[in-house]
Parts: structure tokens; C-alpha cells; sequence
């Protein structure tokens, strides 16, 4: 099985996210990760969904995400031809002691830290899953006191734009 | 002051409290409607003819301009499900959407099965149904029901209308979405007060489905791919679904067939789209199919799949399933290419375009390439044909034989008649022993196997095609399930036909127990043979039927022809008939197709023979 990033412009109309998460579930395909926003057009949202499944499977979750009404375009889009991007926020225990420490792995890692209590260090970071993961492994020695993490979002590289031809 | 009860006995033109203003044809300009008004003359603008329903307190303003109108024609069904399959007869037999209506709650909820049930067979329909007030949506009113979401997965689209200027579109888009691409369910889900609003009218409104573009025009390369294959192939077989039914391409497939001289197979959901009387019709393939048609899909080198989806009840375990065969796949539905076997030349669109091309694409082909002969591939399939033909025993207990019931009954109707069933032993006999040579002929319910069908069905068929003969032929069990819609028949002057075959049992299932679970009858006897509990002569007649009865060999063809001249109210015959005989030939459950029965005991072994 294979990681896919799917992105899929839908109809911004209420019980559309249940429409895409229920196919999901009704055919037996897990969702890794899900990101809903609004996009450049008012009416369009655009859901950013991350599966593992194999290559054939996956043409078979597109068709029929295909055939939900509000669905307007689906692309795949490949981790090499687009940038891809999560975010979390990360409470780890840092007192006095270790504190220094912390904040250089913080540095490491071009995460910043947004708030600060004698005990502890809320730390807000941004990148792929890989790259966070990595921040996690290495702060979790001090004590990782609480985690919320965004679902993925990505965007292909170049000019062209999905939307821009969707609405035509 | 006139009371209520008096009120509900006088002419229905007296005089009602509060202005109503008749409907009007639609008129461009908008005009100041009630919602309720606006849904009634969306419906009338939209083509619709007659909608299946039971009021209800959230539709009830709906109901209030459909008294008035003189275009949708409203028949008052005694349970919703019946107002589904109803709508779900009329829609298969006239190829138009059929409409059933109902309250909120209970009401809506009792639209699931229908709805799953049109969903499987892609059937257009458009269920009407009354919701709560919005300010009340999501309070666990009184008969609310989140019908949107529990129809989520069972309708092609369904929609909560939230705004009374919405409706037009709404219905509208709905009538659009069921008919066209694959068609299927689509559910509009109206709150009271949205009903009860007043807004504007105007017709025609604008689509708004930016996500809605079906493919109808098949890809030319594709076709010229298809073509060569076809023009090549030595032991091809078109392998007809439904869809060549619902795109009315009967006779454009059979052009494709006789320019070929390709054996054809027509599934459950396509008896009639390729006539049974044709040299060329090798019968239905699957679980219940001909030996032949079985046999030539197994020993094919080519199947080319027209508007079929590749069914577990056709294809019997799927690893085996015609292990030598390319696949050419057309369909409308690109979702259904390649999901159950891979194609090698898939083909999105109308089966009816798809047609028109391949047969042109198939005659330059053979400008070019040397004809294939057919002929050995013929003699193969003549020889099985020959030797395993669709047949029955009479039962050596000296009982009524079903199939013959149900044989005599295809003999001695109209050749215009229309069949429904239910679902069990049954229905795979009206497949199999009743001749079809016209599409829209045999309406059944295949996917979802819904018991019940065949009464409700009928109602709808016959009120969609009223001077045509109306045949139902259902089982004890099925029967039992939905017969209420008789009363209805009768008092809204739908004069069908049912045939009950009752073996007293819930027959299919006590096939498979007498097969596979050591004769083990486990809950399939009814009793309906034991105490006859219900009487069903008894019953129809309480319905307001004629009630007929036949247990014998010499008073079938007797009740049948008088049947068959009762026009003026419905006629249920109940055929007492043997509990033991059986649907043959079989392919077992989770077995492969080439593990045929041709009968009991009896496999048909063709890899050895041929």
C-alpha cells in the first residue's frame, strides 16, 4: 500500500464532508489525514485527503468520489510535483533545567515557540509528516504533555492552478 | 358552521377557509406562490404524471395544491414502501422518473428500502418528503428523521431544501440527476415551513451541478479498439446488461448481433432487451443462468460487456469467472469499469451510442481484416444448448409444478403483457420460463433482491402502461409482505394481475436448507399450506380482488383465461403448488461458474467434453 494525496474541490454546500468521509468508510478505505478550506472561489471548498491504498483501489475511490454530485474535480497530486505541509502544536515539559535545550532542538527544526509557562514550552511547527515526526522523536525525552495536529494540505508546484480550470 | 366530519363528506368543491388560488401553467415571469404551491407546479412543469404517496403532518401543505391540480395525478398507497416500488414499476416500464411522496419521519423512513432497492437496479426516481420546521431540524422534533443522511449511501443525490425559492431548482435538478448519466434515486427533503413560505415561481430555473457532467459520447478510439477485437475474436459473446434497456438500444444491439452472428447473454436486469426467440439468445447467465449461456461466458476469448457491471450472482467466484476472455466494458458509469474484473478496453457512454458506433466501427474493420468463423464457436454452443436445455420435472408427489404455472402463464398472455416478481424461486422462473421478446417487459428487482416487489410493482406498471396486461408473479412469502397495495388497486382502478406461487414456504431459502444445511428446514414453512393462514382467495377478496385458486394440472390454463378477461378490479390466483421443486440449473454460492448443476447431482463437466 501506497500513501496518495488526493485534493477535491467540492461544492461548498452543507453535508458534503459527510458525503466524502461516508463513501470512505462505505467502501473500506481508511482516511490517514483530511483538510477542509475555502478556496479562491466563495462556492468552492477544497478537501485535502491522504489514503494508503493500492494503485487500483485508488482509481476505484476516485470514480466514485467522481460520482457524488458535489464533487467538482479530483487531483492526485504526486509528493515530488507538490508541496505539502502539516501543522502542529506541541506543549513539552521544560522547566528551568532543560528549557535551553529544547529551544535549540526548536531551532533545528525552524519551529517556533508561541507560548511559555515556567514548566512548559508550547511549540508551533509547520512541514511535511516526515519532518514532524522527526521534531516529535526528538522532543519526546523531555515529556510530550499534550500534541493537536492539523490534517495535510498541499499544492502542486508550478504555475497552473486546479481551481482555474475546475470553474471554467 | 360546518363541522369537520360533514365537511370531509361534502363536494370537494365547497368553499375552504383562506384564498387558493388555482394552479396556472408556467409562465416565465415569476408569479407569488406558497413553497407548497411552487413544488405542485414544478412537478407539472417537470413532466410528472403521477406521484405515489401517503400525507403526512410535515407535507401536508403539499398535498393542499395537489387536490387542485389536473396534470399530477396523486395515488393514495396504503404504506410508503409501496409508494417506492410503485414509482420504481412506473419508472422501468415507461422509461420516465417515477415520483412517490411522503411525510417526515416514519413516513420517509419507510422509503429506504425502495430507495436502496431503485439505487441497485439504477432506476430514476424522485422521493418528495416532508421534514420539520427548520427552526425544529435537529431537536428530535416529532417524526423527524435525518433522511438526508440515512439516504446517504442508498440514493444517487438527495438535498435538503432550506429555501422556499429553491424549490423549482431542486426539483428541477432532481428529475435531471435521475434520468440522465447512470440514473438512480434522488431524494428532496422539504421542511413545513419551507412548504408554507411564500416565494416566487418561475420555470424553466437554471441548473446549478457543476460537479454533474456524465460522458454519453463514447471515446472514437476506444470504439476502433473494441472493433478489433470484436473482428478478431474466435469465441466471442455479448454479455448484455440492464443498461442497454434503460439507454433503449434494443435495436441497435440487436443490429450488432446479427452483423456479427455473436452469441448474446442477457442478464436478470436485461431479459427482454434481446429477443428470447432469436437463434442468437443463448438465455440469462449466471447462479439460475442457462447452461449455454453460462458455458459460452466461461469458454469465451471475448466478452463484451454492454451496460453489465460484472455482478457476483453473474460472475460466480470471480478468480474463475471466463479465465480466457478480454474484456471489452461499456458502461455509462466509468465507476463500474473495471471494479469487479479488469477491462481491456473500457468504454464510457450510452449504451445506445456506444452501439451506433461499434456497429460502424466493426464494418470498416472487416473491409480490412479476414472474417473470423464463427462457426465452430456455434457448434460448441449448439451442442451444449442442445444438450442442457432449460427445463423442469413434474414433482413425483403428484403436485402442482411451479414452473409450469408460471410456463402456461408466459403462454397464454398478450405478447404486450408486463411481468414483475419478487424475489426467491419464484422470480428466477418467471426469468427463465416466460418468454420476453420486448424490452420493458420483465421489471424485477435484482440488485437489492427486495421481497415484497411484485405487488406494489405491478401498481406502479399499471398505472404508467393502463391498457397493457399486468402480470405479478409472486410468492407466498413476497406476497405476504406488501399485498396491502391491493386495496389500493382496487379503489384507484389499477387492474392487475397476481400470480401467488405458493408452495407454503419461504422457497429459495428452503432450496439452499435442503441443499446445504442437510434438509434442516429452519423457519421457511409458513404455514400457508398447513392451516391455510391467510386464505388468499379469501384475502384478495377482502382486498377487493377476484380471488382464484388452482392445485391442479387441468384447472391452471381454466383460472388463467379467466384471469386474463377480468379488467375491472385486480385478480390474485393462487396457485397451490409443491414446496419441493427447484430453481436449476445452479451455480453454488462462493463457487466458480464452470461447478454448474444442470440439475441436482447432474454437472455439466464441459471441460472434459469440449
Amino acid at each position: 500500500m501506497t500513501r496518495h494525496t488526493l485534493s477535491v474541490l467540492v461544492e461548498d454546500k452543507p453535508g458534503v464532508l459527510a458525503r466524502v468521509a461516508g463513501l470512505f468508510s462505505r467502501r473500506g478505505f481508511n482516511i490517514e489525514s483530511l483538510a477542509v478550506g475555502r478556496t479562491e472561489y466563495p462556492d468552492i471548498s477544497r478537501m485535502t485527503i491522504v489514503v494508503s491504498v493500492d494503485e487500483l483501489p485508488l482509481e476505484q475511490v476516485t470514480k466514485q468520489l467522481n460520482k457524488l454530485i458535489n464533487v467538482i474535480k479530483i487531483v492526485e497530486l504526486e509528493p515530488t510535483a507538490s508541496v505539502q505541509r502539516q501543522l502542529v502544536l506541541i506543549k513539552v515539559r521544560a522547566d528551568a533545567t532543560v528549557r535551553s535545550q529544547v529551544l535549540e532542538t526548536v531551532q533545528l527544526f525552524r519551529a517556533k515557540v508561541v507560548d511559555v509557562s515556567p514548566e512548559a514550552v508550547t511549540i508551533e511547527a509547520t512541514g511535511t509528516s516526515e519532518k514532524l515526526d522527526a521534531l516529535l522523536r526528538m522532543l519526546e525525552p523531555y515529556g510530550l504533555r499534550e500534541i493537536v495536529q492539523s490534517g495535510m494540505v498541499a499544492i502542486g508546484r508550478g504555475a497552473r492552478s486546479i481551481t482555474a480550470t475546475a470553474v471554467r | 358552521m360546518t363541522s369537520a366530519p360533514s365537511r370531509q363528506a361534502s363536494e370537494p368543491s365547497s368553499p375552504r377557509p383562506g384564498p387558493r388560488p388555482k394552479p396556472a401553467p408556467p409562465t416565465g415571469a415569476p408569479i407569488r406562490v406558497t413553497g407548497a404551491q411552487s413544488l405542485v407546479r414544478s412537478l407539472e412543469a417537470v413532466g410528472c404524471e403521477v406521484v405515489f404517496g401517503i400525507p403526512g403532518g410535515t407535507i401536508l401543505p403539499a398535498y393542499d395544491p395537489l387536490l387542485d391540480s389536473t396534470k399530477v395525478r396523486h395515488i393514495l398507497v396504503r404504506h410508503e414502501q409501496g409508494a417506492g416500488h410503485a414509482a420504481t414499476g412506473y419508472a422501468q416500464a415507461t422509461g420516465k422518473v417515477g415520483v412517490c411522496m411522503a411525510t417526515s419521519g416514519p413516513g420517509a423512513t419507510n422509503l429506504v428500502t425502495p430507495l436502496a432497492d431503485a439505487n441497485m437496479d439504477s432506476v430514476p426516481v424522485v422521493a418528495i418528503t416532508g421534514q420539520q420546521s427548520r427552526p425544529l431540524i435537529g431537536t428530535d422534533a416529532f417524526q423527524e428523521a435525518d433522511i438526508c443522511g440515512i439516504t446517504m449511501p442508498i440514493t444517487k443525490h438527495n438535498v435538503l431544501v432550506t429555501d422556499a425559492a429553491e424549490i423549482p431548482r431542486a426539483i428541477a435538478e432532481a428529475f435531471h440527476i435521475a434520468a440522465t448519466g447512470r440514473p438512480g434515486p434522488v431524494l428532496v427533503d422539504i421542511p413545513k415551513d419551507v412548504l408554507q413560505e411564500t416565494t416566487s415561481f418561475s420555470w424553466p430555473p437554471e441548473l446549478r451541478l457543476p460537479g454533474y457532467r456524465p460522458t454519453t459520447r463514447p471515446h472514437g478510439k476506444q470504439v476502433r479498439e473494441a472493433a478489433k477485437l470484436i473482428v478478431s475474436a474466435r469465441k466471442p459473446v455479448l454479455y448484455v446488461g440492464g443498461g442497454v434497456i434503460k439507454a433503449d438500444a434494443h435495436a441497435e444491439l440487436l443490429r450488432l448481433a446479427e452483423d456479427t452472428g455473436i452469441p448474446v447473454v442477457t442478464t436478470l436486469m436485461a431479459r427482454g432487451a434481446f429477443p428470447d426467440s432469436h437463434q442468437q439468445h443463448l438465455g440469462m447467465p449466471g447462479m439460475h443462468g442457462t447452461v449455454a449461456a453460462v458455458a459460452a461466458m466461461q469458454k469465451s476469448d471475448l466478452l463484451i460487456a454492454l451496460g453489465a457491471r460484472f455482478d457476483d450472482r453473474v460472475t460466480g467466484q470471480l478468480g474463475s469467472f471466463a479465465p480466457d476472455a478480454q474484456i471489452i466494458h461499456a458502461d455509462i458509469d466509468p465507476a463500474e469499469i473495471s471494479k469487479n474484473r479488469r477491462a481491456d478496453v473500457p468504454i464510457v457512454g450510452d449504451c445506445k451510442e456506444i452501439i451506433t458506433e461499434l456497429i460502424d466501427a466493426v464494418r470498416t474493420e472487416r473491409e480490412t481484416a479476414k472474417a473470423v468463423d464463427l462457426a465452430p464457436w456455434w457448434e460448441t454452443l449448439n451442442s451444449i444448448r442442445e444438450t442442457f436445455p432449460l427445463g423442469y420435472d413434474w414433482p413425483e408427489d403428484g403436485t402442482l409444478s411451479p414452473q409450469y404455472v408460471i410456463e402456461r402463464i408466459g403462454q397464454l398472455s398478450p405478447a404486450d403483457t408486463i411481468y414483475t416478481a419478487g424475489v426467491g424461486q419464484h422470480q428466477m422462473w418467471a426469468a427463465q420460463f416466460v418468454k420476453y421478446e420486448h424490452p420493458r417487459t420483465w421489471i424485477n428487482s435484482g440488485g437489492l433482491g427486495t421481497m415484497g416487489f411484485a405487488v406494489p410493482a405491478a401498481m406502479g406498471i399499471k398505472a404508467g402502461e393502463p391498457d397493457r396486461t399486468v402480470w405479478a408473479i409472486d410468492g407466498d412469502g413476497c406476497f405476504q409482505m406488501t399485498n396491502q397495495e391491493l386495496a389500493t388497486c382496487a379503489i384507484e382502478g389499477l387492474p392487475v394481475k397476481i400470480a401467488v406461487i405458493n408452495n407454503g414456504n419461504l422457497g429459495m431459502v428452503r432450496q439452499w436448507q435442503t441443499l446445504f444445511y442437510g434438509e434442516r428446514y429452519s423457519n421457511t414453512d409458513l404455514g400457508t399450506h398447513k392451516h391455510r393462514i391467510p386464505d388468499f382467495k379469501l384475502l384478495s377478496e377482502a382486498l377487493g380482488c377476484v380471488g382464484l385458486r388452482a392445485e391442479s394440472r387441468e384447472e391452471v390454463d381454466e383460472v388463467i383465461a379467466k384471469a386474463l378477461e377480468i379488467n375491472d378490479r385486480p385478480v390474485v390466483v393462487d396457485f397451490v403448488v409443491g414446496k419441493d421443486a427447484q430453481v436449476w440449473p445452479m451455480v453454488a454460492a462462493g463457487t466458480g461458474n464452470s461447478e454448474i448443476m444442470a440439475a441436482r447431482g447432474i454437472r455439466p463437466l464441459f471441460d472434459e467434453d469440449l
